[in-house]
């Protein structure tokens, strides 16, 4: 990070983890279930009066990021220093004290207002709330003033209106008045605009914008849209499965976007131009389940650009041989799934795996069957992490590298965590080269 | 375009009863979808895009009414009988809905939604062939047959709208109706779709209605767009043209105000489209559009053709000979406050 004066908000290897229930017997023993790691070991900054994104898919944990800096959602380990204070050892008292500093804009503009209050009533709600709430008319009067900031002007048409009489870009004004009675320093945004209209979110953001430069906000903008983001901020958090995998000014991001996936991402995005189309050789596949990521770098299994020390395993096997037997006719799939059976040895995040043939099949026509596999497909990076094939006692043996944990490493102005671009990695995986057994 | 389209709508009109008075939700629309074409339409939220895309169908709510003539291969849909209706959806006329979850049957394996929906139709097909059919159509969409004996529950966002999509296609239907199917999604998922929809016509030839607000997904996946605003196509024409030199002012604007990497300055559309019970009167788009002239608030605007293969409802495309003399002299717009704004 820079060094930049004193951030406001300042994150030092945050987790924030999910438990899982566990079954009734798990819980009787006291054994805890396994975990979702939706926040895992993430540093970052906010400098004061910057826009930073956090960009990320559903699951990527971009969300509850958000809400934990905000102390909405419990940290399990790490802190998020707020004004030099760190809000994950607050008692609830001080920490509703610090809120009055930091509020929140969420997505649903329509659940995000209570429709049995009126706009004026829901817009004062923060001063009754934290005690400031001492004169009707004062509170009527300061909530005239923010709805007229916010654009909803004349404001004595919207303030004894109810939700259900305003259109989704006047409710999410409302629930911006909302946020900025307090006078926070802090707002965090979470998709602010993806409900809206696209005619409608250029004026939000616009006034989003005007807002911070006249109060001096600083905004957090959690978002999935790369192309509203670029707009909005100063710098860039590519995020996937709780990771940061890249963060750095805007420009830089988009100009020229280090790790694989937020290449991918980009090139992703429908654009309006017809000379444009979408490239084929996106990520194949979806977010996998985040209480069981992949090993090594998250992104492994996606990546167009994975080699030897990414973190292959014995899952990867499965996965490619489902993307085979999906193409492929069905006398195909049911010989050769007879042959693989079930397989369980392939569902754990092994770095081994030994497979029994089935209905007679030797070990030696299951690495028949994987030489196939290769034919099809000599350039899928899965090939790389392959260490030897041995067709052993009746049975086959599949060993991958080790993985390597990616770090978050400088690259230009950007920080990147990606094996491409780390020189150890690199020097590590030429050996690894050598090292295969074929 | 091949000779005979599989969908023409002419002069198509819905509307229904609410007790503040009638909405005229597709408002004497035409438009026609030949083989292996995809055509785009897009609008914003309350456009009516939606309910055109129903009333195709025949999917309409009780007591909606419709005139006019849906033209399938020549069979007119409007005032046939719901029985006929259900028999041609499915093996002819096929949905795609936005939300793949609440579509599926979640207590029904895949397998189990697969055979229902081909019994259904093609009550002769051995136990074999239902599952060759639909191995063969899941394959195509990437779904592996590993997978098919699993409950909804089991698969990701982008898998289950793979499994609905490959439960349209599976009874091969000739045109498919396809109302934003990816606005659930993630981008790169959404664009694996994409992908996949705008390979129908190869792999399929089928004809695909796609129902979006995003004008990215037009321009990636569609031949051929139609610009809807408060009830009626305000332009059509091959998406690339359209995209390139737009002729109606609303198309010009909502392509301005879509954000896209490109973008270098925000843009908007003042106001707020019309509540489609007493739209403004002349063209619908007059009061928030930039090029307003004195006939725009008083005549209903003629469409008319440009480039052989582009239409236009505006009045600054003509026709001259209906224009009153002066009617082309711009006015002042009238302000427009936030508080009218959407």
């Amino acid at each position: 990070m820079s060094a930049a004066a004193d951030p406001l908000v300042s994150v030092r290897g945050l987790k924030t983890y999910y438990s899982i229930r566990g079954s009734f017997l798990d819980r009787l023993v006291g054994r805890t279930g396994a975990a979702v790691r939706a926040v895992d070991d993430i540093s970052l900054d906010l400098r004061k009066g910057e826009v930073l994104g956090l960009v990320g898919e559903s699951g990527s944990g971009k969300t509850t990021l958000g809400r934990t800096i905000l102390g909405l959602v419990p940290a399990t380990s790490g802190s998020v220093e707020f004004e030099g204070r760190d809000i994950t050892k607050l008692s609830a008292s001080d920490l509703r004290e610090l809120r009055r500093r930091m509020q929140i804009v969420f997505q649903d503009p329509h659940a995000s207002l209570n429709p049995a209050m009126t706009i004026a009533q829901a817009v004062g709600h923060p001063l009754e709330i934290h005690g400031l709430a001492h004169d009707r008319d004062q509170v009527r009067a300061r909530v005239a003033e923010v709805l007229e900031r916010v654009g909803l002007s004349p404001v004595e048409q919207f303030m004894d209106k109810y939700p259900s009489d305003l259109s989704g870009g006047q409710k999410q004004r409302a629930v911006i008045a909302r946020a900025i009675i307090l006078n926070p320093v802090l707002l965090v945004a979470d998709e602010p605009v993806s409900m809206l209209d696209m005619s409608v979110r250029a004026k939000i953001l616009e006034l989003m914008l005007a807002l911070k430069r006249d109060f001096d906000l600083t905004y957090l903008y959690v978002t999935h849209d790369l192309a509203t983001a670029k707009f909005f901020c100063d710098r860039i958090a590519i995020m996937y499965l709780g990771r940061i995998v890249e963060i750095g000014p805007s420009e830089a991001i988009y100009e020229d976007p280090k790790h694989p996936y937020t290449q991918a991402l980009l090139r992703a995005i429908p654009e309006p131009d017809p000379r444009r189309t979408i490239p084929r050789d996106l990520p194949r596949g979806e977010v996998p389940d985040a209480s069981r990521p992949p090993l090594g770098c998250h992104f492994h299994p996606r990546c167009p650009r994975a080699f030897e020390v990414c973190g292959w395993e014995a899952r990867d096997l499965k996965e490619l041989l489902e993307r085979r037997w999906a193409q492929m006719g069905e006398e195909g799939f049911d010989k050769e799934r007879a042959a693989v059976g079930p397989a369980e040895s392939l569902n754990e995040p092994a770095t081994q795996a030994r497979l029994h043939g089935h209905g007679g099949a030797s070990g030696a026509e299951l690495a028949g069957l994987l030489e196939r596999a290769r034919s099809a497909d000599p350039a899928d990076p899965f090939w790389t992490g392959v260490k030897r094939i041995a067709a052993e006692n009746g049975a086959l043996e599949v060993d991958w590298f080790d993985p390597v944990d990616p770090r978050l490493l400088p690259s230009g102005p950007v920080e990147v965590e990606c094996h491409l671009y780390d020189e150890a990695a690199l020097a590590e995986a030429a050996e690894r080269r050598g090292a295969r057994i074929p | 375009m091949s000779d005979e389209p599989v969908l023409t709508v002419r002069d198509l009109r819905l509307w229904y009863g609410t007790p503040r008075g009638s909405v005229r939700a597709v408002d004497r629309i035409s438009l026609e979808i030949g083989a292996g074409e995809t055509l785009g339409l897009v609008g914003e939220s309350g456009s009516g895009k939606s309910t055109l895309g129903r009333g195709i169908l025949g999917l309409l709510p009780e007591g909606a009414r419709s005139d006019g003539e849906v033209l399938y291969k020549g069979r007119n849909l409007v005032g046939a009988s719901q029985r006929e209706l259900r028999r041609l959806r499915g093996p002819e006329l096929g949905l795609i809905f936005q939300e793949p979850m609440t579509r599926l049957d979640p207590l029904m394996r895949i397998e189990d939604q697969f055979r229902e929906t081909l019994q259904q139709h093609e009550s002769k097909l051995t136990n074999a062939d239902i599952r060759r059919r639909s191995l063969d159509t899941l394959g195509r969409m990437g779904i592996p047959p590993t997978r098919f004996r699993q409950y909804p529950h089991e698969f990701s966002g982008g898998m289950r709208q793979r499994i609905m999509i490959a439960l349209a296609l599976v009874l091969r239907p000739s045109l498919l109706v396809a109302d934003e199917p990816t606005t659930a999604l993630d981008v790169i998922v959404e664009a694996q779709i994409l992908r996949i929809l705008a390979d129908l016509k190869e792999n399929f030839g089928t004809a695909l209605l796609l129902i979006t607000h995003n004008l990215g997904i037009v321009a990636e996946a569609c031949d051929h767009v139609a610009v809807m605003y408060a009830g009626q196509i305000v332009e059509e024409g091959p998406a690339r043209d359209v995209f390139a030199e737009p002729k109606h002012p609303y198309t010009r604007e909502l392509l301005r105000s879509t954000i896209s990497l490109d973008t270098e300055r925000l843009h908007s559309i003042p106001g707020a489209p019309p509540n489609l019970i007493t739209p403004p009167t002349g063209c619908h788009f007059h009061p928030r559009c930039p090029d307003i002239m004195r006939i725009c608030p008083v005549k209903d605007p003629i469409e008319t053709r440009h480039d052989g293969d582009r239409r236009v409802l505006c009045w600054l495309h003509g026709p001259e000979r209906e224009i009153p003399p002066g009617g082309s002299e711009p006015i002042e717009q009238e302000r427009i406050a936030v508080a009218e704004e959407a």
